[in-house]
């Protein structure tokens, strides 16, 4: 898994001070075959839309996919990689397949989040996105961080 | 094919234990790339104020996986495994996991329903220690797609 962390230029300084809107660092990872099926053993999820391409073909999809609780892990990289709390709670939807091509380059997922509210009890939530050839992979991804 | 009606509700009780390990925490963060030191390093996680190094957040994806798929190959609900695809997922922690807890799972088929020829399923499952302590709420939409629709 090859990865670009992106610039933590926004809290340096300020000390722990998070506000509505703030951007939280950005993930760039490339999945390649090797990294699903390293997931797939570490998850114990050996569904073959996710290592056998004939197998992914044949129910319709593209290629090999990414399993969806992999892209969702990674999001939850950038809130972790944060370090402003404990994740508590998270859920996401799978909306499209990250499709998984047979070579080293693999395919380039983009991660990103930005605070979306400060609740009541003083956690946060934060609005994830991740990113495919420019598309949305995950909708409604959303973490609350308990400081 | 519609799915079973009568499972909603249905509860399905721990069929046996999962114990935490240490190398398969680590084995998880490597394979999502995060190994951070709390996740690996029993000192650091000590010093952090847990019992042992800790899980990362969807860790239990591991147990919860296999508590769908115990439900999902009943061959009474009527599922084609095949056509199924994870709608969506959510993790609610009560208590951080660390290596050594056992835990436990009980199932829940929370409702059934049938939209544009889809089939929909939620499944909640309570993961707790086998002394009783909460420690994760997941909860997973599984849709199955329409047969007929694609023949067409």
């Amino acid at each position: 898994m090859s990865e670009i962390l992106g610039d933590s230029a926004a809290s340096s300084e300020a000390g722990p001070a998070v506000a509505v809107g703030d951007q939280l660092p950005e993930l760039k990872v490339h999945l390649t075959r090797a990294d699903l099926v390293r997931y797939a053993g570490a998850a114990l999820d050996f569904n073959p839309i996710h290592w056998n391409e004939a197998f992914a073909k044949g129910v319709g999809l593209p290629d090999v996919i990414a399993h969806g609780m992999l892209t969702m892990a990674l999001a939850g990289r950038v809130v972790t990689d944060w370090g402003m709390g404990a994740l508590v709670d998270y859920q996401a939807r799978f909306t499209r397949p990250v499709v998984v091509p047979n070579d080293d380059t693999g395919a380039l997922v983009e991660l990103s989040g930005k605070v979306g509210a400060i609740l009541d009890d003083g956690s946060i939530r934060v609005d994830l996105s991740a990113k495919f050839e420019g598309r949305a992979v995950l909708g409604k991804a959303i973490a609350i961080v308990r400081p | 094919m519609a799915l079973e009606q009568s499972f909603v509700g249905r509860e399905y009780p721990p069929e046996s234990v999962y114990e935490v390990g240490r190398e398969k925490i680590r084995e998880f963060a490597e394979a999502i790339g995060d190994p951070r030191p709390e996740y690996v390093d029993v000192e650091v996680a000590r010093s952090l104020g847990y019992a042992d190094v800790v899980a990362p957040p969807t860790f239990t994806t591991i147990v919860n996986l296999a508590s769908i798929n115990r439900i999902v190959n009943d061959p009474e609900l009527g599922l084609d495994y095949s056509r199924m695809v994870h709608g969506d997922q959510s993790f609610t922690h009560h208590s951080p996991v660390v290596a050594g807890d056992r835990l436990e799972v009980t199932t829940t088929v929370e409702s059934i329903s049938r939209r544009a020829g889809n089939d929909f399923i939620t499944l909640r499952a309570e993961i707790r220690t086998e002394a009783g302590d909460p420690r994760v709420t997941t909860k997973a939409l599984l849709v199955v797609r329409d047969a007929d629709e694609e023949q067409a």
